[in-house]
């Protein structure tokens, strides 16, 4: 009994302690003055000037087209790699997961400077190619790492019971193969998605040509001080996360839920 | 059907990769500016006017700024570097000298902001905004006039007393309380500012850097060492927050507008260093930033509270002993540091 409210109380201030302060944020996002200590009543009008700002409209277009699109890209890579990946054996598997697992590690700031680095030693403009080409890169470990345990789940006899029984390789793949893992599959896009959402360093080092997303908006205006609109912003992001993550957290749970017992 | 659909898809994003590789003739100039830095309606009034097209990127410290220039990512055409990367960039003869005769509206910047310090025969930079270092105050809680760096020292205070995690901001207020320079290379001085300020540590209630503007609006201290720019972000937030510049001195910053030897428009950038230079443009900047402006022109047309504001353009007098940060060198840097250790480790 004791032990249990421990925890509760324990756990109601971790939690207490992460949100907050995002709290604060989104309650001062609908604060009527600039101030974010004094509460000046209800009012949607940050709301507004966020929407008609054509620097925040353009930079919100490009971090979803870049999102989207990295995070569709990414999938389609991370899943044919996973597969592979998972018909290796012994030390050539044991190289490749290491080196997928390599960007994951890697700080955010390595990542960006090596990858633009990359692109200038191979004349690519820095534009929007060069930051959707980063953002596939270290989205693409993650999916990975979505469907590879899904592909360990499968009973390794299906694929080859589809082809006894006059399946070609791709039918077989796209058939029975695909189907089984595709929970994993639309974790990973949905973890992709959130991720590309996110990332500020190397979105920095591999953008240019006047393309900016919103984390690079945000984080620029620190000089003249962060405006109020960046409250509601921020807020729209949170809660786009916030939805894509219990989304995601929803998906493991239930898959985990309808794993099929194994009958040996 | 399905296999059309991928086909589609394929094409879609094989084509938006090649997207923006098309060739066409009209000039193109690359802005590299600090974010939130311009009013960006100035950009189109320029383009409308030039048909010159503007790719404007923003950067949030001149480190950051400099690494990308450095590795040649963009053949930026304008930057907007800070004073102390203004010389650095120099040094590195990573800047090409502006041709004065297309800038024109060169005229209206003040005669007291033209050879700085950091660019002493003003061949490369032409100042855009300038403020200064001062105190920032809670008038609620400090009643006496504040117009000293004596304050900071003041043990009434104590705790409630906030300074910069700067090596250099933080001994020129020393440094000016002492009547010196605060680009001083006299060892003996710099260990009197030393001491002077590891005296004061105990009143200090933090070493702080951007943190200072939320615990100044927030009531946190009563006193803190903070740039302009912030001043007059927080005074937005808090009214019982005023600025001053102290009557010792103070440090002088600036932000400039260069053209870095990447350019490819030598004569279109100096043009748009000439149009931000235009009374009208460079009103409807000052107006969007709120910092104070070198340009005379901008100057007439501002309202007289604005000008009359001690705290962003202060008097003459107080202007002539503020100074310019140079760039010491690394040998008279490695003692500042070491100072600054003795002086965070006390």
């Amino acid at each position: 009994m004791v032990r249990k409210s421990i925890e509760k109380i324990y756990m109601v201030m971790i939690f207490t302690f992460l949100y907050a302060p995002i709290v604060t944020l989104i309650i001062f996002s609908f604060n009527k003055n600039k101030s974010r200590a004094k509460w000046g009543g209800f009012s949607l009008k940050w709301y507004e000037s966020m929407l008609s700002d054509p620097s925040i409209a353009k930079a919100l277009y490009y971090t979803l087209i870049v999102a989207l699109l990295s995070a569709i890209i990414a999938t389609i890579v991370g899943t044919i790699a996973a597969i592979g990946i998972s018909n290796m054996r012994g030390f050539y598997k044991k190289t490749v997961m290491n080196l997928t697992y390599l960007p994951v590690l890697n700080p955010d700031i390595v990542t960006g400077i090596a990858l633009m680095l990359l692109f200038i030693f191979i004349n690519l403009k820095l534009g929007f190619t060069s930051l959707l080409l980063a953002h596939i890169t270290f989205n693409i470990p993650y999916v990975i790492l979505c469907v590879l345990p899904k592909l360990k789940q499968l009973n390794k006899y299906t694929y080859e019971a589809a082809l006894d029984l006059g399946a070609t390789k791709s039918y077989a793949l796209t058939k029975v193969i695909l189907p089984e893992i595709m929970p994993g599959v639309i974790t990973g896009f949905l973890l992709a998605f959130t991720l590309s959402l996110d990332d500020f360093v190397i979105s920095y080092f591999t953008t240019g040509n006047g393309i900016s997303n919103l984390s690079i908006t945000i984080y620029t205006m620190t000089k003249r001080g962060v405006k109020p609109e960046i409250n509601a912003l921020s807020t729209v992001m949170f809660v786009t996360v916030l939805i894509l993550l219990i989304i995601i957290n929803k998906r493991i749970k239930t898959d985990k839920e309808a794993q099929p017992h194994k009958r040996i | 059907m399905k296999r059309m659909f991928c086909l589609l898809l394929t094409l879609v994003i094989a084509s938006s990769l090649f997207a923006g590789c098309k060739k066409d003739d009209t000039v193109t100039l690359n802005i590299y500016n600090w974010g939130d830095y311009i009013d960006e309606d100035v950009l189109n009034t320029f383009t409308e006017e030039t048909g010159i097209k503007i790719n404007y990127d923003k950067f949030d410290s001149n480190e950051i700024m400099y690494a990308k220039l450095k590795s040649g990512a963009q053949n930026y055409d304008v930057l907007f570097p800070s004073d102390y990367m203004i010389e650095k960039l120099i040094k590195e003869d990573m800047l090409l000298k502006i041709d004065f005769n297309n800038v024109p509206n060169y005229r209206y910047i003040e005669d007291n902001f033209k050879d700085l310090a950091y660019d002493p025969n003003n061949e490369y930079s032409i100042p855009y905004m300038w403020g200064t270092l001062g105190i920032l105050y809670n008038k609620d809680f400090v009643k006496e006039p504040v117009d000293s760096w004596d304050i900071l020292f003041d043990e009434k205070y104590a705790k409630n007393i906030v300074m910069q995690d700067s090596v250099r901001d933080t001994f020129a207020v020393a440094l000016k309380k002492l009547k010196y320079s605060l680009n001083c290379i006299e060892e003996n001085k710099l260990e009197e500012a030393k001491q002077l300020l590891i005296n004061q540590k105990p009143l200090v209630s933090g070493y702080v850097n951007d943190q200072v503007k939320d615990k100044m609006v927030g009531n946190e201290a009563y006193l803190a060492v903070v740039y302009s720019g912030d001043a007059i972000f927080t005074k937005d937030l808090n009214s019982s927050l005023e600025y001053v510049v102290p009557k010792e001195g103070s440090n002088l910053w600036f932000d400039g507008v260069c053209i870095p030897n990447t350019s490819k428009h030598k004569k279109e950038a100096e043009m748009f260093i000439n149009f931000l230079n235009r009374t009208d443009i460079a009103l409807a900047n000052v107006n969007f930033i709120g910092f104070s402006t070198p340009h005379t022109g901008v100057k007439e047309q501002l309202p007289n509270e604005v000008i009359n504001d001690k705290a962003a353009y202060p008097l003459d007098e107080i202007l002539e002993r503020c100074e310019v940060f140079i760039d010491l060198g690394p040998e008279m840097t490695k003692i500042y540091n070491n100072k600054w250790t003795e002086i965070k480790s006390e």
